[in-house]
């Protein structure tokens, strides 16, 4: 067990990857001498060499769409995206390429491209540095998503993406890539299934779901719900597609209550998507409407008022106690 | 603003020096960029300092194999045309002009070779060998990609335009990749691998998608074993080639730093030979290469076009006099190279082929959504597996519906 950020983990987890197996490459802009803006692949273009941690050209729809051709060519590639708000260059190749070729070629062809995309917000950013916009590509049947919140997941899960046939985008939340926490490098343990959710706190009142960057804002409204007398269940979803309906439904019929935390605005969001779902598989336990907690539907505000925008404990307890009022 | 303010002779060219002008022209203006030309219209084989050294490759029996493929390729366009127009294909996009660009290009690749075509390569997977039945399933509208590309190294159809142009740059640099470990791990006196390189087709309208600027940008960055083949047909559906370049494509190639060479796409000869250059060039790892080839498209976008309305009869006419086939026809009548016999036995076999795609095409069979289920990821999927045994356990609703309807009819009225 070791000590470790996400960040490092996940640098780990690259370097694990790149050693284990020499069809995988990573690629992505200022990923090679620099280590990538927020220093993720740091030491691994000394390690791996120009042909194994590519620094591309700045451009997205190139970075992707190359990322495909070398999938099919039969390598592993490892795209990284600087910023959320800058894979939208990359849109058509994911959506109308990526997602779509294994099912064009009636399977014949395999696309295992691995995207990473630092997202969310809380980093006192300018525009397009602060975004979660994975609804847009979790209603795009070929793609799985995940998203780690911690950095025994982030070790593993980046490898798990890589080992996957299908393309997968990894969202990992940057403003938790300082966070610590132990990784068990050995073995995977609960993580063992990237596509799972996980419950990480035990409840009966109600349950709060989040992933990323809210599952400590979810623990945390658990921990201050407690000191009221309220049981709360968090779940990590961990994975938006799939998202484990199951988990999902077997918490909510014990608890009866639910809320769903994300950045992303909740208009079309996953939070809906889990909404509509539970509302079908668990109807008649539910003792409250589930209740979204997230972004509004405007562009990501400016620095200075984005924590009036993002979900924070108070905004998950407000939710809670409105549940909880049924 | 006063001061900042520029002398409006800046924007709008008035106080320009016309000598000046024409001077600086003359020693910043470029040669007019040449095309290539082997065979002219009127089949005769010229001379070119470079690629007459190729033509010289070919022998009689490359030559009739050119035509007959021309020939071969023209006469599946009109079958599947026709079984459009009788509605047994949705869409139909047809070649007609295009031979000998697809033709000349295709047959320089090589088996190793990996090719990424656009929508309208028909003639380009004929050479690759892929059944031209099989290519029509996708405008039957029973597949999304009618064959295994890990078969002929042909990949599927892309129709969102120039989005396959970066995919082949990827491969390319995969193809670099192979090789580096495969000399790497080469025993002295095996023989190795043939070279490969990429070849990608893509037109004039997909050449102003960013996507071509970003796979040239790649290409030259990494030196990746590609030919980008553009076939100028000189419309996007109803937009002239103007539109979409003021200059000839193949000069955009400057830009990126590798050569671009304009080609006489209705010369088969011409075309091969290029490409051959191109291809053997970007296999030894010198640089990708754009190849345009000067061509046109003599029929309409697809079968859902009307020509007439953004174009002259009299420049299709002007095209029609440079016709691939008719060039090639003159030059092995006159060179003694067929005779009325191979003519013959080309239309027979033209027809032959006619008659194996119109029947084949009325026997493909349409898939059971089921495939589609299967076929959305590699891995077994949560949400698949559940609208799956949804759909099962709906359409055996429907199956026990008709098992009651036959027996209220005693079984009399089978459906």
């Amino acid at each position: 067990m070791t000590t470790m950020t996400i960040a490092k983990a996940i640098n780990e987890g690259l370097r694990a990857t790149l050693s284990n197996n020499p069809r995988t490459l990573l690629m992505g802009e200022d990923i090679g001498p620099l280590g990538g803006v927020y220093r993720v692949t740091d030491g691994l273009f000394g390690e791996f060499g120009a042909d194994r941690v590519v620094d591309t050209p700045l451009a997205e729809s190139g970075i992707i769409g190359t990322a495909i051709g070398l999938a099919l060519s039969g390598y592993l590639p490892v795209c990284e995206i600087q910023f959320d708000g800058f894979v939208f260059p990359g849109f058509n190749q994911i959506t109308t390429q990526l997602a779509k070729m294994h099912a064009r070629s009636n399977g014949n062809l395999t696309v295992p491209v691995v995207i990473r995309i630092p997202y969310g917000g809380g980093i006192g950013s300018i525009e397009h540095h602060s975004e979660s916009p994975e609804a847009l590509f979790a209603h795009t049947a070929g793609l799985r998503i995940i998203t780690p919140s911690n950095p025994h997941d982030a070790y593993w899960m980046i490898q798990q993406a890589v080992d996957c046939q299908d393309p997968v985008i990894v969202f990992e939340p940057k403003r938790r890539y300082w966070l610590k926490g132990d990784v068990d490098t050995e073995t995977p343990g609960a993580s063992a299934d990237p596509f799972k959710a996980h419950v990480l706190r035990e409840g009966t009142d109600a349950t709060v779901v989040a992933y990323g960057p809210l599952v400590p804002v979810a623990l945390a409204a658990a921990n201050a719900a407690a000191e009221d007398g309220h049981s709360v269940e968090v779940i990590d979803l961990r994975s938006i597609s799939p998202i484990d309906f199951d988990t999902v439904t077997d918490s909510v019929k014990k608890t009866g209550r639910l809320i769903v935390a994300h950045e992303a605005p909740t208009f079309g969001g996953i939070g809906g998507e889990i909404a509509a779902r539970v509302s079908e598989r668990a109807f008649l336990s539910l003792e409250a409407p589930v209740i979204r907690v997230g972004g509004f539907h405007m562009p990501y505000p400016v620095a200075k008022v984005e924590e009036d925008y993002l979900p924070d404990i108070d905004r998950i307890l407000e939710a809670l106690d409105r549940a909880l009022a049924y | 603003m006063g001061a900042t303010h520029l002398p409006a002779t800046e924007f709008d060219g008035t106080g320009v020096d016309d000598q000046l002008e024409a001077e600086a022209e003359a020693v910043l203006g470029e040669p007019p960029t040449r095309m290539v030309q082997l065979l002219g219209p009127d089949g005769t084989l010229g001379e070119d300092p470079v690629f007459s050294a190729y033509a010289r490759r070919l022998d009689a029996d490359k030559l009739r194999g050119f035509y007959a493929d021309m020939a071969a390729i023209r006469r599946f366009d009109q079958e599947a045309t026709a079984l459009q127009r009788q509605g047994q294909l949705a869409l139909w996009v047809p070649l007609t002009g295009q031979e000998a660009a697809q033709i000349g290009s295709g047959r320089a690749s090589q088996p190793q070779d990996y090719i990424f075509p656009t929508y309208r390569e028909h003639g380009v997977a004929l050479t690759r060998n892929v059944d031209l039945a099989e290519l029509l399933r996708q405008f039957r509208g029973v597949s999304n990609g009618g064959w295994n590309p890990k078969e002929t190294n042909f990949h599927l159809y892309t129709l969102v335009l120039a989005a396959q142009t970066p995919h082949a740059v990827g491969y390319a640099m995969g193809i670099q990749r192979d090789q580096k470990l495969a000399a790497a791990n080469a025993t002295p006196g095996q023989p190795q691998e043939p070279k490969a390189a990429v070849m990608v087709y893509f037109g004039d309208g997909a050449s102003s998608e960013g996507d071509v600027h970003e796979s040239m940008v790649f290409a030259s960055s990494y030196n990746a074993p590609v030919v980008f083949f553009c076939q100028n047909n000189h419309w996007a559906i109803s937009v002239p080639s103007t539109v979409q370049t003021r200059v000839p494509l193949a000069d955009r190639a400057k830009g990126y730093g590798f050569p671009g060479i304009r080609v006489d796409g209705n010369d088969v000869i011409a075309v091969h030979a290029v490409t051959e250059w191109a291809l053997e060039r970007a296999r030894e790892g010198k640089s990708p290469v754009l190849i345009e080839a000067f061509t046109y498209r003599v029929g309409a976008h697809t079968t859902a076009d009307d020509p007439t309305k953004y174009r002259g009869s009299d420049e299709e006419a002007l095209w029609r006099a440079k016709d691939p086939l008719e060039r090639l026809e003159k030059y092995l009548r006159v060179e003694g190279l067929a005779d009325d016999a191979f003519f013959a036995k080309v239309k027979a076999d033209g027809d032959e082929l006619a008659a194996y795609v119109r029947k084949t095409t009325h026997d493909l069979e349409t898939p059971d959504i089921r495939t589609a289920f299967a076929n959305t990821y590699a891995e077994a999927h949560p949400l698949v597996a559940e609208e799956l045994a949804w759909f099962e356990e709906y359409s055996a609703g429907f199956a026990d519906e008709a098992h009651a309807d036959e027996a209220d009819t005693d079984g009399v009225a089978n459906r």
